[in-house]
């Protein structure tokens, strides 16, 4: 029988959750790391055994570590996270000048077909790969230097890079988002890049329409479909149906399009879910219901998923990264808060029933499905 | 001998318990103590100072008998007590929890 191993990230520690297919019942084995914030645990889909964390903390700075036997031992590798050249200036909050200066690592991606091979993008906002297996890290510095970069200012987390989604067609096409700068895209494995933002519009920059600037929350694709791409703004839902050529506005129903998370079903490509907060001061559900929103229709028309979710008093947020889907059928969902939840669904979203309670806040959600 | 006395998210990483020992040629300074605790521990590169400049991490304080050190030069000696293994060289975080 399949079984699916769930990678949760906290601000103390990471946790290891694991079921077999029913995903009725659940192990939980943490916090690795105590007390350390673990932006994001991902597994690699060629060795799903191995995976990185990103351990990182105020005073100390940043880890990597690496397991090679699915999360139960976990070895430091390399955390020398260097800008190419002369790293330059970016925007601050105030809008002056500021140097970029390397923080942590938001997100891993690792290859699909290499288990050496990972991307980690981090704040400040650039892109690193490395080829043998996280022990050194190369930044692609076309994507600061395209022409942008000094332009690019940090949303209210920081200027975090912390979307990449791989085009399950060709590893050397990538996109990327950035907060606050949007999304930017390869052909070439990473050498050159362009915005990809056009049809976005957001009234907290001066020039509304302008290419670059957005608060991009999070993008997702559907590997049948990698042309067909989805996107969770500062404000907006959007939809790209020619691979980020343009942009259009599938928020419809929504009781609220201020989110940050989005995910694509593993089976269905027009199945999309988003978790509405209420506004960008007030990150969380409106009225105090906790409720994740799919369309089955690639946007536009959505429907509230409430059963096994909380849907009175409930004031917490799902970040970014904190929603995942499995690869079973039917397709399983979760989703991790702020309040220290972890919630699964193992029918595509229709019922949730809560993993823990009471993890630290979580950062986090990756979902494995192992064999 | 050098006595250096690490925060715990640090002994915790480089799996140690109580204080750690280096033997030390030349000057005693922060940056030959830090340097020998990165040769036995290479887990905690990054972790106190940034590994391509060397500049010590804003909330990282160094303390040598009783007194702050942290914004002497690298290369100032420390005190001859910590250099003679009487008194520790001690690694902590700022105040502020975490």
């Amino acid at each position: 029988m399949s079984e699916v191993r769930v990678l949760v990230g906290t601000r103390k520690g990471a946790f290891v959750l694991t079921s077999d297919g029913s995903r009725r019942q659940w192990d939980v084995a943490g916090p690795h790391f105590a007390g350390w914030e673990i932006y994001h645990v991902a597994g690699s889909p060629a060795e799903p055994d191995r995976m990185w964390a990103s351990q990182s903390r105020g005073w100390f700075g940043q880890l990597v570590q690496r397991s090679d036997d699915g999360g139960r031992t976990w070895e430091a590798v390399g955390n020398d996270f260097q800008y190419e050249g002369v790293a330059g200036t970016h925007q601050w909050y105030d809008g002056t000048p500021h140097p970029w200066e390397f923080a942590r690592v938001w997100h891993f991606e690792p290859s699909p077909a290499d288990a050496d091979v990972v991307y980690a993008g981090v704040e400040d906002a650039a892109l690193f790969r490395s080829a043998d297996g996280g022990l050194t890290w190369a930044e692609l510095a076309g994507l600061r230097g395209h022409g942008s970069g000094p332009d690019w200012q940090p949303g209210a987390g920081g200027m975090c890079l912390h979307t990449i989604v791989l085009d399950p067609r060709d590893e050397d096409r990538m996109f990327v988002a950035i907060s606050a700068a949007g999304v930017f895209r390869t052909a070439d494995g990473g050498t050159t890049w362009e915005p990809a933002n056009r049809g976005l519009h957001s009234a907290q920059i001066p020039d509304p329409d302008a290419e670059v600037g957005h608060c991009v929350h999070r993008i997702a694709l559907h590997p049948d479909r990698p042309d067909v791409l989805y996107m969770q703004k500062h404000w907006d839902v959007m939809r790209s149906t020619d691979g980020g050529d343009s942009w259009q506005e599938v928020s419809g129903n929504l009781p609220s399009d201020f989110g940050f998370p989005i995910a694509v079903h593993a089976h269905e490509p027009e199945t999309v879910y988003v978790v509405p907060i209420t506004s960008d001061g007030e990150h969380y559900p409106p009225d105090g219901r906790l409720r994740v929103y799919r369309s089955r229709t690639g946007g536009d028309e959505w429907e509230p998923l409430t059963e096994g979710l909380p849907q009175e008093n409930c004031y917490v947020n799902v970040l970014r990264d904190a929603m995942a889907v499995d690869g079973l059928d039917p397709c399983g969902l979760y989703v991790g808060t702020t309040g220290g939840q972890v919630y699964a669904s193992a029918d595509a979203g229709d019922t949730w029933a809560p993993i823990v309670r009471d993890l630290p806040a979580v950062l986090s959600v990756e979902a494995q499905t192992l064999p | 001998m050098i006595r250096v006395v690490l925060p715990a998210p640090l002994r915790t990483l480089a799996q140690v318990h109580g204080e750690v020992h280096l033997d030390i040629d030349g000057a005693v300074t922060q940056r030959s103590v830090l340097d020998a605790l990165e040769a036995r521990y290479p887990v905690l590169r990054g972790t106190m100072r940034d590994q391509g400049t060397s500049k010590r991490r804003a909330f990282v304080r160094f303390f040598a008998c009783e007194e702050d050190v942290s914004h002497d030069a690298p290369d100032t000696p420390l005190p001859e007590r910590v250099a003679s293994g009487v008194e520790p060289f001690v690694v902590l975080g700022a105040m502020a929890g975490g």
